[in-house]
């Protein structure tokens, strides 16, 4: 029976994962839903660089995600020198920089979910709202986002899986410290590169496929409520 | 009161609309692109005029010389769009409460109670609109805009995507909306029944242009607009007064400018003015008056003219005015009838009406004026 307990190590990495994914996908929600509003209802000047620039991290390999975060966001980085001696914010070497990695890795499969989403919603029922005395912002609230939540879910659950699954850029921003940055994958991996390792690594395997078939299965149900909650 | 007076390039249409309206129902008649739909989404705030002013009960909603546009959402409207547009994630009470809620309590004339009994949507109150017929998303639709307490009514073909037997179920609700709610209403439409049927005023668009506008009756009877006469289901509108209801024979008697029309019996007092439609297939020529025959209407008149009918046969134009009153009918015959009957201009014939149609049961007192027109979808 002692082979289905969790090891310290492994609840650790698992509780991690967890916790980075959560925070990352948490955190590019709100500028994804803004940005996926921006490219479906607006041109604007620059549109298609804009729309490049979220999608970079789709087609970029996640080192050089990683590597760019490093350069950015690092302590001596531009924007990260700021973040340290304003806010006292570090993002380097920590759990915090693995949510950044993940988030800025899951934006693209965001935005794009949304982004469609929105492009779904009648635009006749946003105007029948304004008819019926509802401000703009109002319509939005009350209109636009409910009917955009089947592609918010959909969102959430690329982006919550690929967040799960990050590790190129993690491991380059933030590198591989037990209890800090180690989440499942680069838990798995350091087994792998240790003799002996392959009945760990095989564990954590298990794990993985575990956490990303329940994700699955609670997305599936939830969108099934929402469906029914769409269309009555 | 309602004024309007836009200006507006849409691609190769150049709008120059001026419309002014009482209460009751302003109908805008015309064919699909001629314009109709684009003055009402002006006066909604959804599309903006180049210039010109809309103003509804002395209120602007938008002028171009005083810099004044109202944003949608602060015109207090209520629109009816062709195809109902309730909210599919909210439920019909939900979607009937969405503009209510958003009036201040003081301001709100239109009562729950008294639009969902005037609607028959009572039983629909706790369901989602995917669940609901054609027709009654429709009556959602129109509970949902009056309970706005809008101060115009704007409605877009709100028939046009039913069939004849859902149409049937709904235009009885939009017929009492101008008494029970007293709203100028502004109609599209580009169905001769249902303008026949509601309007007060009747607004005619061709091309961004206003062609003709003025009572029903009035505009329908200028010569210079032959409209319908072309088409299938061409027919006559004459205005009548109940004149007498005989029980033992089950007939009603009304007055027209062609004579006394016996109808089957109708449940109105005697002395209201009602609109009837004769449609040209329904009248037969007789050049001497024919006796040993079961029609009740038989009306004297006289040639006026011929017009082509688009099946092959021809619409002859009558004249059927009594006491030195015109009232235009049109018959439809074969052009071999017309050989045989040697029909010229001027000549004096018999009218021998099969059907007659009663549209409207109450129609506004202008609209008693003696005029008739060739009318059809």
């Amino acid at each position: 029976m002692d082979a289905l307990l969790l090891t310290s190590a492994e609840l650790e990495a698992l509780r991690l994962s967890l916790q980075v994914s959560f925070w990352g996908i948490l955190g590019s929600l709100p500028p994804g839903i803004a940005l996926a509003w921006l490219l479906a209802r607006r041109n604007f000047l620059g549109k298609t660089l804009l729309d490049g620039i979220i999608h970079l991290p789709l087609v970029l390999p996640p080192v050089v995600v990683g590597y760019l975060l490093l350069v950015g966001l690092g302590r001596q980085g531009v924007i990260g020198s700021v973040l340290d001696q304003w806010f006292g914010i570090v993002l380097a070497f920590n759990w915090k920089g693995a949510a950044v990695a993940s988030a800025v890795v899951a934006f693209p499969l965001v935005v794009r979910a949304i982004r469609l989403s929105l492009e779904n919603v009648d635009q006749g029922l946003e105007a029948a709202a304004r008819t019926l005395g509802a401000s703009p912002w109002r319509v939005f609230a009350t209109v636009t986002l409910p009917l955009t939540v089947p592609g918010i879910l959909t969102g959430l659950i690329l982006g919550f899986a690929r967040c799960l699954g990050e590790f190129g850029a993690t491991i380059t921003f933030v590198s591989n410290i037990p209890g800090q940055t180690r989440t499942l994958p680069l838990a798995l991996y350091t087994q792998t590169q240790i003799p002996g390792g392959e009945a760990a690594a095989a564990r954590l395997c298990v794990i993985s496929v575990v956490v990303a078939l329940m994700a699955l299965l609670a997305s599936e149900l939830l969108a099934r409520r929402v469906n029914r909650a769409l269309q009555g | 009161m309602l004024d309007i007076a836009v200006q507006r390039q849409q691609g190769a249409l150049a709008l120059d609309i001026a419309i002014q309206a009482d209460k009751g129902v302003t109908a805008l008649f015309g064919r699909s692109g001629a314009g109709k739909t684009s003055v009402i989404s002006m006066v909604a705030g959804l599309s903006r005029p180049d210039s010109g002013h809309i103003t509804v009960e002395g209120r602007a909603l938008f002028d171009s010389a005083k810099r004044i546009d109202l944003p949608t959402h602060k015109r207090r409207l209520g629109y009816v769009f062709q195809d109902g547009r309730l909210f599919p994630h909210l439920t019909v009470r939900q979607n009937l409460h969405y503009g209510m809620t958003l009036v201040p309590t003081a301001e709100r004339f239109v009562k729950e109670e008294d639009v969902v009994e005037l609607l028959g949507i009572g039983a629909l109150l706790d369901r989602r609109p995917a669940r609901l017929s054609g027709g009654e998303k429709q009556r959602v639709a129109i509970g949902r805009a009056l309970l706005a307490s809008p101060r115009i009514l704007l409605m877009d073909e709100p028939l046009a995507a039913l069939d004849a037997q859902r149409k049937d179920e709904v235009l009885p609700f939009i017929a009492r909306l101008p008494k029970a709610f007293d709203l100028p209403i502004l109609y599209v439409s580009h169905a001769m029944d249902e303008v026949l049927r509601l309007a007060d005023t009747l607004v005619l668009i061709e091309a961004g242009q206003v062609a003709a506008a003025g009572p029903v009756e009035a505009v329908l009877a200028r010569p210079d607009i032959p409209l319908f006469a072309a088409q299938r289901d061409a027919g006559a509108v004459v205005t009548a007064r109940v004149r007498a209801h005989y029980q033992d024979d089950a007939t009603t008697l009304l007055d027209s400018p062609a004579g006394l029309l016996s109808v089957r019996p109708v449940d109105l007092p005697v002395g209201t003015p009602t609109r009837v439609r004769i449609a040209a297939a329904d009248i037969s020529i007789a050049t001497e008056r024919p006796r040993g025959i079961s029609i009740q209407n038989i009306l004297p008149a006289h040639v006026v003219g011929f017009e082509e009918a688009p099946d092959g046969r021809v619409n002859v134009v009558l004249d059927a005015g009594d006491k030195g009153e015109t009232c235009r009918l049109w018959a439809r015959i074969t052009p071999r009838a017309l050989h045989d009957l040697k029909l010229t201009r001027g000549m004096p014939v018999f009218a021998l009406v099969k059907a007659v149609s009663l549209i409207r049961g109450e129609v506004a007192e202008h609209e008693t004026l003696p005029m008739s027109t060739a009318v059809g979808e």
